[in-house]
């Protein structure tokens, strides 16, 4: 039997066509069968379903390209479960973790296992990165093929830099074999070691390490050389600085195959957060200065930076409540990444199309993930939300097992009302 | 000499490589070695009668140096065999000294086999004998060339035109190398398939066609050429692990499903079954002609150190 349902007054949002007006639209079994100003309702029947979107924006459900999950190894910080709870309510649909589990992801049965729990715990889709070298340990390749057939997006060593220029060759020129992408954590670890935030005024007057913003650029600046001499898809995950957006703007100008995603974190939070020595805003790239933070919004609107990330970390109390040097990096997003990204439209600097577009359109272009997009024959994967109404962060209320986020008591703009995936609700705010 | 080098089918006075040989060159050769291939022993002219082979392998070889043993014996020659590990290069002889020495003693060819490519030309420059290349580093190794071009002949009944896929190690192989330059030379359509990593920069200048995907690089391939993926390279530098390119790379009836119905399989030696080829595909009496290079090696040997020598001969004359 055909499953019909129609959302109607909802505000159609469609970067990849730049579609942004009143309409509604229906989605039959799981996929998208029409939309439109006006659907012609006779030939629909009496089974079809109704949706009333209320006047909100219906936009393609949102994909978050950089998540870190704690299952398998971790499972009292985070699980895939209580992730895709957490996802769906922050509007996203579809969600690509690292493998920096315990054990890491570096073979294809623990991608096939993601995806069967992903399956059957039915809410976000769960994808996985694999891990770009054996035991992230920065030295062997894993095996790229058949972890890409068993359904790993991209290879990365998630929060650890491939450092040797040597491997990350390797790496770029065998995943080209089989047009494979490489995701880098781009931070020169020789040169961050032992840091705990940003290197300049505040970090001397707290007596803490400083990362410079150097060991970024210097990262992203060596793998673009090595991409142009093998030929690589990479991308460059979670930019804080104004040098590395700068490099990576250069490449895309000279057509090599170099993307790159940001948190929001960098564009809604900048070094003053750290303040009084607060673990909750230590990050891994730390939180840079002001001027930084500026690159990253102009690298958002001239389209350097592809994508905004939650870059969603879960850390217990333990692990967040120490001194500041010995606190581990990372910040709960996956539930803030709409509202924050939002505050991008709401003042001004990005139009509400680039804001969707760098959710959901481009991360699925990069990953050459199905969704993404409003189109027929695309997945009903779809985030509905109001574009205006004001709320606060309630960092306690976060359905994540983790709640340590900088954001408590932030007002916001922007709440999600509904998410809808392969046409099912698997999240509604009266619901 | 030099009169009449303008006719002389062979002009050169040592087998460094295939690079530079005219087709007429190696047909010569090709010729020669089919000729002794097809000759039972008793038929073979002493061609090589109280002249000195010494066989000087600088890295473990079993069936090279074997052949060129067998070859020149069979010319009637004395042969000498060396290997590094017994003699004064393991004292820490250099290698320009040890052609020195072995010059004194007035030997006519010396077949060598040396791990660093290049060492082979060099000490060509110090002697004054004929100097055949049995494999030098990553550079050349044009006696097998000839030996899998005969072996093709022989089947095919002709180079022209074939499409030969070689793959595997591209970037480490002499034999891929030199087996490039000749079937160019005898316009086959060579193609190379390897993942990435394997294929050397700068591979389309050679006049090959790329390939990083198995059965699209074997699509139509009249000839498999697999090459042998040294150990130390399966474990994670260029490869994964030998469970991933075994799917991917290695030769098994899947992929060979694309090739021609009568393509040939033929691979250098030694062979990690299992690796590279499937067990069940390398012993297909009907596909693979392993065997038969083998069998190419002697005939094509003879016919390197007859050329050569009938060199030595009209300089001794002059």
């Amino acid at each position: 039997m055909t499953e019909r349902i129609l959302f109607t007054n909802a505000r159609l949002l469609d970067p990849t066509s730049n579609l942004d007006r009143s309409g509604e639209l229906l989605a039959e079994n799981g996929v998208i069968a029409a939309f439109g100003p006006n659907l012609a309702r006779d030939g629909l029947g009496d089974d079809v379903h109704v949706v009333d979107c209320a006047g909100c924006c219906l936009a393609p459900g949102l994909v978050d390209m950089r998540v870190q999950l704690r299952e398998p190894g971790d499972e009292h910080q985070e699980t895939l479960a209580t992730g895709a709870e957490s996802a769906v309510a922050g509007g996203i649909t579809t969600m690509a973790m690292l493998p920096n589990t315990a054990p890491p992801i570096d073979d294809y049965a623990l991608v096939e296992f993601v995806s069967r729990r992903s399956r059957e715990i039915g809410r976000a889709a769960i994808r996985t990165y694999a891990a770009a070298t054996k035991g992230l340990k920065g030295r062997e390749l894993t095996e790229y093929g058949l972890l890409a057939e068993a359904g790993a997006v991209a290879f990365t060593d998630g929060v650890r830099a491939v450092a040797d220029a040597l491997v990350m060759r390797r790496a770029l020129s065998y995943a080209s074999t089989f047009d494979l992408l490489l995701v880098q954590h781009p931070e020169e670890p020789s040169l961050s070691a032992g840091g705990a935030m940003n290197a300049g005024e505040i970090a001397t007057r707290l007596g803490l390490a400083g990362i410079t913003a150097a060991a970024e650029t210097i990262m992203v600046e060596r793998d673009i050389r090595l991409v142009e001499i093998t030929g690589g898809r990479y991308h460059a995950a979670h930019l804080s600085t104004a040098g590395a957006i700068d490099a990576v703007r250069r490449a895309k100008a000279r057509g090599l195959p170099v993307t790159c995603d940001t948190a929001p974190h960098y564009f809604a939070l900048n070094e003053t957060a750290v303040g009084d020595y607060r673990t909750f805003a230590k990050v891994s790239p730390p939180l840079r200065d002001e001027e930084d933070r500026r690159a990253v919004i102009e690298g958002l609107k001239d389209g350097t930076i592809d994508a905004i990330a939650s870059d969603h970390t879960p850390q217990d109390q333990e692990s967040k409540r120490l001194p500041f040097a010995s606190a581990e990096p990372g910040i709960v997003g996956l539930e803030t990444l709409l509202p924050l990204a939002l505050e991008l439209y709401h003042n001004g600097s990005l139009n509400l199309l680039q804001v969707v577009r760098a959710l959901s359109q481009r991360p699925a272009e990069i990953l050459r993930l199905p969704g993404g997009h409003l189109k027929p024959g695309a997945p009903a994967d779809f985030t509905i939300f109001d574009l205006d109404r004001p709320w606060r962060i309630d960092v306690g209320a976060l359905r994540s097992k983790c709640k340590n986020a900088p954001y408590d008591g932030r007002p916001v703009q922007g709440l999600v009302t509904r998410t809808v995936v392969s046409g099912r609700t698997v999240f509604g705010l009266e619901a | 000499m030099d009169s009449g080098a303008a006719n002389d089918p062979f002009p050169h006075r040592h087998l460094l490589g295939i690079e530079g040989l005219s087709r007429r060159e190696i047909l010569y050769l090709l010729d020669h070695a089919g000729a002794y291939a097809d000759q039972t022993r008793g038929q073979t002219e002493p061609r090589l009668r109280g002249r000195t082979v010494i066989n000087l392998f600088f890295e473990n070889s079993t069936r090279t140096r074997t052949s060129f043993e067998l070859a020149a014996k069979r010319l009637g020659g004395d042969v000498i065999n060396m290997q590094a590990q017994t003699s004064s290069i393991k004292k820490g002889e250099t290698l320009i000294d040890t052609a020195m020495t072995l010059n004194a003693m007035r030997p006519d060819v010396l077949v060598v086999r040396h791990p660093e490519s290049g060492a082979v030309q060099l000490l060509s420059e110090k002697v004054d004998c004929a100097v055949i290349n049995a494999g030098d580093g990553s550079h050349e190794h044009p006696t097998q060339a000839l030996v899998d071009a005969l072996t093709i002949r022989r089947r095919k009944g002709r180079l022209e035109g074939l499409v030969v896929a070689i793959c595997g190690d591209i970037s480490h192989s002499r034999v891929a190398r030199s087996n490039i330059y000749l079937l160019n030379t005898m316009g086959a359509q060579v193609r190379v398939v390897a993942p990435r990593t394997l294929v050397p920069a700068a591979m389309e200048r050679f006049g090959v066609e790329v390939f990083y995907d198995m059965k699209r690089g074997l699509a139509g391939a009249d000839i498999v050429m697999m090459l042998r993926l040294q150990t130390e390279r399966m474990h994670g530098s260029f490869v994964p692990s030998i469970r991933e390119y075994f799917h991917f790379f290695g030769l098994d009836y899947a992929k060979l499903s694309v090739a021609k119905d009568d393509a040939l399989i033929m691979h250098p030696g030694p062979m990690n079954r299992g690796v590279e080829i499937d067990t069940e595909v390398a012993d297909d009496i009907d596909r693979s002609v392993i065997r038969q290079q083998v069998e190419m090696g002697v005939a094509v040997r003879m016919a390197c150190l007859e050329a050569l020598n009938r060199d030595a001969r009209a300089s001794a004359a002059t």
